[in-house]
């Protein structure tokens, strides 16, 4: 019976174990009785992901946030949450004796009298900056290459979502070291709130345990700046990468890479040391960064003292556009039956960042229902070849842009001996007109570049060879594109394609019923592709080499016969040729 | 759907498959051939790049060294080192982790450009959505549990759970009451209470603020600026007033801070701000009625206040009007008098709730405040 | 003499300890007496005959280079709209006319506009004539001496405390306009307030003394000598810190350090996954070994 059981346990295990029973082999195979790992692995271990610097956007992100979760543990260790008053003993000489809360005395104790404090400081400030930077421009990637299409819309959401909730962590995060800076920032949100119609004053009571500032906004703040929103963003960004995964990353079309594959590097070895190497490197960036370059330096401000101020009073950048949006709001306040309407902060501070998140959360909703594309997507599209989709979101950073200029139009009239008013009345006008002219550029640029695309198709490329025929007039020899890059430019959808009605009759011949809003939808997709340039047909790609081939031997003649430049014709090896041949 | 798909083999009609492009113009020239690095075909440079991985490794070790090295010698704090002016505790500790991350980072990354195997290989997609069987098979099961369980069948039971569940946010949101009191609660509760209130009242002594000494009106020149606050805020023996202790005192400084200064009485526009001034000295709420920053970036030549947050500004000469940006009310003036001994008093409270408007807020214009003060 | 009454009735309302009563006193004293004779290095037999020398050299230069803004007896201009061209120059006192000339704000290029520090178009004799002569025209406040903006004569916890006190000040009065580290900031329509960290004390003391172009006055009723100084303490000490945390980034604030998180920090970490995926250089060969 000996024998059967050892059959058994043999066969049981994995191939892995069974070849070569070494140590890392046995605990393997221990794992694996216990998790079923090996089923995972066999899966995961050799997964392809595709290689371009543009994938590794959302990556300096994910890395940023490990390097916040690390120097905020730090800082945990010493900073106090606590509004409690306290005489200040520490090692600063310009604020000894000064009361202030055990949250700044704290915050200047980890600053001056923890080695490597400040360090930590620093960089937990530098990664959260940067961590919501790469958000955005991640999220500008994922756009602007058709990234969000099906079936990732549920991980575009996730991603805004994330976004959001990084600002929101950023912004508790500016609030906690209770300096003059940040405590006039809860101050300008406690206004925000109070402007909110109705219930806006008892929110504000309840968020503050009573009139502003009171002594629990900060303690309040700290929880939900170290256990809810990390706690939700460590879930979200689980799930945005298990929806990675599952959908395996997207790719750019080129030779070999389908719709149907994934081309890349293996997870094991390459890209798990390229992620990974890319950890240290970003880690090692911020780290620099907080050794090199100040960042808020709290000592500077004082504790917070609700009549002081500074001029510079700003929220950290991602902040900084619906501060710019405030600023730029005219005062409108209106009064009905002694109740107050605060316009000037209600529309600019709530409504507008609700408003505007919502479209972002939607855009691949929108595009979907606009283009009524159902299918799955796993090629990128170059922002070119979708015209309107590029416009429109270089519109939406126009917006964001202007709003971002208004939020530091004080250091604009600095830095450019301006007027703070004129600049004002500027960009109160520029954030409706900017992004109208830049919408419109855009879109214009990308078509251009399309139709650059056919050209280079058609014709090939400009070789900046000038030929002289023999009747004595020149022309500039264009030379064919290789044939990778041709298959690549080819490899997109034809918008007329997609410029059929939104309701058709389904297949058993029943019509579909024509709403108001289908209608509308099908006028908004004609303008969504309007002027859009299509890849050639394939009689104009025959007709165009049909024409190259006629060239070619029209000049089959000067064979030979070498004159500057004629043999650099694209047919033979030019390496060895002299540019100018010698004359003798 | 014009698009003419391409039928992927096994996989069932009415699911949409994997978008297959369009129209192949051109035949796809399918993967190029592999080609290879110098590392893979030349020993020496692999011999090279193995030592040029290591040594960042090692260079990143050193680093470390370095940074327990300065973190035990260096001097950091106040008057720690300094390096060109900079903080050398800081400067060092940061570069030397930096560097030690960057390195292993580097030498990682150049490891697997270099030496690791770079054959790119291709992995199959499949569709996300899951197959017809398992569809119908998912549907099934829930249909099946669904129909154990009798949720449709017994609406009674279905409703009054669902109800009662639902009435358990009730318990979530009654226990945040005690968050904060409401805005009329705290009224009264200490000096000042109430977004109707500020601890200013009749008499009391304007002093300067950080030092608390009170203010003669006869030392004022035209163009002063003074930033003060009421003597209730700096309670000595001599002016009775009671120890006001860390949130009140605070809640009470928000609202209280005021900005006075001294313009030309001729310049002074407004009845309301004439009246309530003493020889050309008004006082102006230092809270800003936009979103509620202390305000004293006052330009003397045109008694212009402008808000440093957000830019708003105020007409000093005028009721405090608004001449620009975005707040919507005018900033309360403070009524001042002289007392017996020639120190500049308060005539009242604010008659007017001070800083950002919010819902239940009652606005008046200053001519309509002053009104009700006479009366 | 009026200047002169109201230092004294502040002082004793302040109860300041009597040597800096006494130092303010003599600073009194010396508007009227023969600060300018000391300073003056063509000082000769006699202080008043040398401050009346002082004084007529004064009114050649302002004729030449001021009357034309500020009228021939600096009674002030205005144009034909009786739009002001130069203010009245009576009772503005020497200490404004060191600091307006001074830090080279005088004379303006052109009427109208904010005058920006500049190197000084006169000699520190040639402004001393000046400031004598315009404080010829009226009492005003007179030019600081050292003794006023010094914390030398203090023991260390005397400075310790002044630094302190004057960071409170400076804190609650100047930020507003000048920025927590003294950098400056934007005021209304095209205003501005200086970059203060490279103003001398002496004319740091004469800004808050004199209050000068649109800046508020902080007249020695408003801020004593003492805080003057104390501020004046603080400023220099954050001059002197080192930059605990590296670079300063322009001292800003969260503008400038958001644009070095988005050029620097983001810069630096695009450019390395661009170097990340970038292909490696190809070899030409073909491995033998492999098949």
């Amino acid at each position: 019976m000996s024998i059967d059981t050892s059959k058994v346990a043999a066969s049981n295990r994995t191939a892995a174990v069974a070849s070569k029973p070494s140590k890392v082999g046995a605990a393997a195979g221990w794992a694996d009785e216990r998790l079923g790992l090996a089923a995972m692995g066999k899966k995961n271990l050799r997964k392809v992901f595709p290689d371009h610097w543009s994938f590794m956007l959302g990556e300096i992100a994910l890395w940023s946030f490990v390097v916040l979760l690390l120097s905020g543990v730090f800082l945990t260790l010493w900073f106090r949450p606590s509004m409690a008053e306290v005489t200040y003993q520490g090692s600063y000489n310009q604020l000894r004796g000064i009361s202030m809360s055990e949250a700044y005395a704290s915050a200047l104790n980890i600053s001056f009298d923890v080695r490597g404090g400040l360090l930590m400081r620093q960089m937990h400030h530098w990664a959260a900056m940067l961590f919501i930077a790469a958000m955005m421009i991640h999220l500008l990637r994922v756009f602007f290459t058709g990234a969000h299409r099906k079936p990732r819309e549920l991980n575009w959401v996730i991603g805004s979502l994330l976004l959001l909730l990084g600002t929101l962590e950023g912004f508790t995060g500016y609030s906690l070291p209770d300096d003059l800076l940040s405590g006039t920032g809860i101050r300008a949100a406690d206004g925000f709130i109070k402007s909110i119609p109705i219930v806006g004053t008892y929110i504000s009571f309840f968020l503050f345990g009573g009139e502003f500032p009171g002594d629990a906004i900060i303690p309040r703040l700290y929880t939900i700046h170290v256990l809810l929103i990390p706690g939700l963003l460590l879930a979200l960004i689980a799930a945005h990468m298990l929806l990675l995964v599952y959908h395996k990353h997207t790719q750019w079309p080129g030779p070999g890479r389908t719709e149907n594959n994934v081309v890349g590097f293996p997870m094991l070895p390459v890209y798990a040391a390229k992620a990974g190497g890319f950890f240290f490197i970003v880690f090692g960036v911020t780290a620099l960064m907080g050794g090199l370059m100040s960042l808020n330096p709290v000592w500077k401000f004082g504790p917070y003292d609700p009549t002081k101020v500074t001029a510079g009073s700003q929220p950290d950048w991602y902040m900084g556009w619906p501060d710019g949006a405030l600023r730029i709001m005219p005062g409108i306040e209106s009064h009905f039956w002694g109740s107050t309407w605060s316009w000037n902060i209600f529309l600019p501070i709530i409504v507008l960042p609700g408003l505007l998140f919502t479209v972002l959360l939607l855009l691949p909703f929108i595009e979907g229902w606009i283009t009524g594309d159902k299918r799955e997507h796993h090629l990128l599209q170059r922002p070119r070849n979708a015209p309107t989709r590029t416009a429109t979101m270089v519109a939406l950073m126009t917006i964001y842009a202007c709003f971002w200029a208004a939020g530091g139009n004080d250091l604009i009239a600095i830095k450019l001996h301006a007027s703070i008013n004129q600049i004002t009345y500027f960009l109160r006008a520029a954030v409706f007109i900017l992004p109208i002219i830049t919408f419109l550029v855009t879109r214009r640029i990308c078509i251009s570049l399309q139709r650059h695309d056919n050209e280079m198709l058609l014709h090939g490329y400009e070789s900046g060879v000038i030929m002289r025929t023999p009747e004595g007039s020149y022309y500039e020899k264009h030379l064919p594109i290789s044939e990778a890059r041709a298959y690549t430019l080819t490899v997109r959808d034809r918008s007329a394609e997609q410029l059929t009605p939104a309701t058709q009759d389904d297949t058993n011949g029943v019509p579909a019923p024509k709403g108001r809003l289908s209608g509308f939808r099908d006028k908004i997709r004609t303008l969504y592709y309007a002027d859009d340039v299509d890849k050639p047909t394939t009689a104009e790609l025959e007709e165009a080499h049909h024409h190259a081939d006629h060239e070619a031997h029209e000049l089959e003649a000067l064979d030979g016969h070498s004159a500057e430049g004629h043999h650099f014709d694209g047919r033979h090896p030019v390496s060895e040729e002299p540019i100018r041949p010698e004359h003798h | 759907m014009s698009a003419p798909t391409s039928h992927e083999p096994g996989h069932e009609p009415g699911h949409e498959p994997i978008n297959a492009t369009t129209d192949a113009l051109l035949p796809d020239p399918g993967l190029p051939g592999h080609v290879w690095r110098p590392t893979d075909v030349d020993e020496r440079a692999e011999k090279r790049a193995e030592r040029q991985v290591a040594t960042l490794f090692g260079l990143s070790a050193i680093c470390t060294v370095l940074f327990v090295v300065s973190y035990i010698t260096i001097k950091g704090g106040v008057d720690g080192h300094t390096f060109i002016g900079l903080g050398a505790s800081n400067v060092a500790l940061g570069v030397s982790l930096g560097l030690a991350l960057l390195f292993i980072g580097i030498g990682v990354i150049q490891w697997a450009r270099k030496l690791m195997g770079d054959h790119e290989i291709s992995e199959e997609r499949h569709p996300a959505s899951s197959s017809e069987a398992d569809r119908s098979q998912t549907l099934a099961a829930l249909n099946a549990g669904l129909e154990e369980s009798g949720i449709g069948r017994r609406p009674l039971v279905r409703n009054t759970l669902l109800g009662s569940v639902a009435l358990l946010i009730a318990p979530a949101v009654v226990m945040l009451r005690d968050l904060g009191p409401l805005p009329h609660q705290v009224v009264g509760e200490y000096p000042g209470a109430g977004l109707e209130h500020t601890i200013w009242n009749k008499g009391m002594r304007v002093v300067r603020d950080v030092v608390g000494t009170p203010i003669k009106a006869s030392d004022i020149q035209i163009g002063d600026l003074f930033n003060a606050e009421p003597e209730a805020l700096f309670p000595t023996e001599e002016n009775g007033y009671p120890e006001l202790e860390g949130a009140h005192r605070q809640i009470a400084k928000s609202k209280a801070a005021i900005v006075m200064l001294r313009m030309d009485p001729a310049d002074i526009v407004s009845d309301v701000t004439r009246n309530w001034s003493v020889n050309g000295i008004v006082a102006y709420s230092k809270i800003c009625t936009h979103v509620g920053c202390p305000i004293s970036l006052n330009e003397r030549t045109t008694h212009h206040l402008l808000c440093p947050c957000h830019q708003s500004t105020f007409d000093l000469a005028d009721s405090g009007k608004v001449v620009f940006g975005p707040a919507g009310r005018h900033l309360p003036q403070l009524p001042l008098g002289v007392d017996d001994e020639g120190y500049l008093i308060a005539l009242s409270d604010f008659l007017e709730p001070v800083g950002p408007s919010y819902w239940e807020r009652n606005t008046k214009s200053p001519e309509e405040v002053a009104k009700e003060l006479k009366s | 003499m009026r200047f002169l009454n109201r230092s004294a009735g502040r002082l004793s309302r302040h109860r300041r300890g009597p040597v800096a009563g006494l130092a303010v006193l003599l600073l009194g004293l010396l508007v009227s007496g023969g600060l300018y004779a000391a300073l003056s290095p063509s000082s000769s037999a006699s202080s008043t005959a040398s401050d009346e020398q002082l004084v007529k050299e004064g009114r050649e230069l302002f004729l030449v280079g001021c009357a034309f803004c500020h009228g021939q007896n600096g009674e002030g201009q205005t144009d034909v709209n009786g739009k002001l061209i130069g203010p009245s120059l009576v009772g503005v006192g020497a200490a404004a006319v060191d600091f307006q000339v001074g830090t080279g704000r005088m004379p303006l290029a052109a009427p109208g506009q904010q005058g920006p520090a500049k190197p000084q178009t006169y000699n520190d004799d040639e402004i001393a004539a000046l400031a004598a002569y315009v404080a010829s025209l009226g009492p005003g406040p007179a030019i600081p001496t050292e003794a006023d903006y010094s914390t030398t004569g203090l023991t260390d916890e005397e400075k310790q405390a002044a630094v302190v006190r004057g960071g409170q000040i400076f804190l609650t009065n100047c930020t507003a306009c000048h920025n927590f580290t003294g950098e400056g900031g934007a005021m209304p329509r095209g205003g501005y307030a200086p970059r203060i960290l490279d103003t001398s004390p002496k004319h740091i003391y004469e800004a808050m003394l004199t209050g000068p172009g649109p800046m508020d006055n902080f007249s020695n009723g408003n801020l004593s000598p003492e805080e003057k100084r104390d501020v004046i303490a603080y400023i220099q000490s954050m001059r002197d810190q080192p930059g605990f945390g590296g670079f300063s980034l322009g001292a800003l604030g969260p503008v400038s350090e958001g644009l070095f998180a988005w050029i620097v920090g983001l810069g630096v970490c695009v450019a390395f996954a661009v170097w990340i995926a970038a292909h490696t250089t190809r070899s030409t060969k073909k491995k033998e070994s492999q098949a």
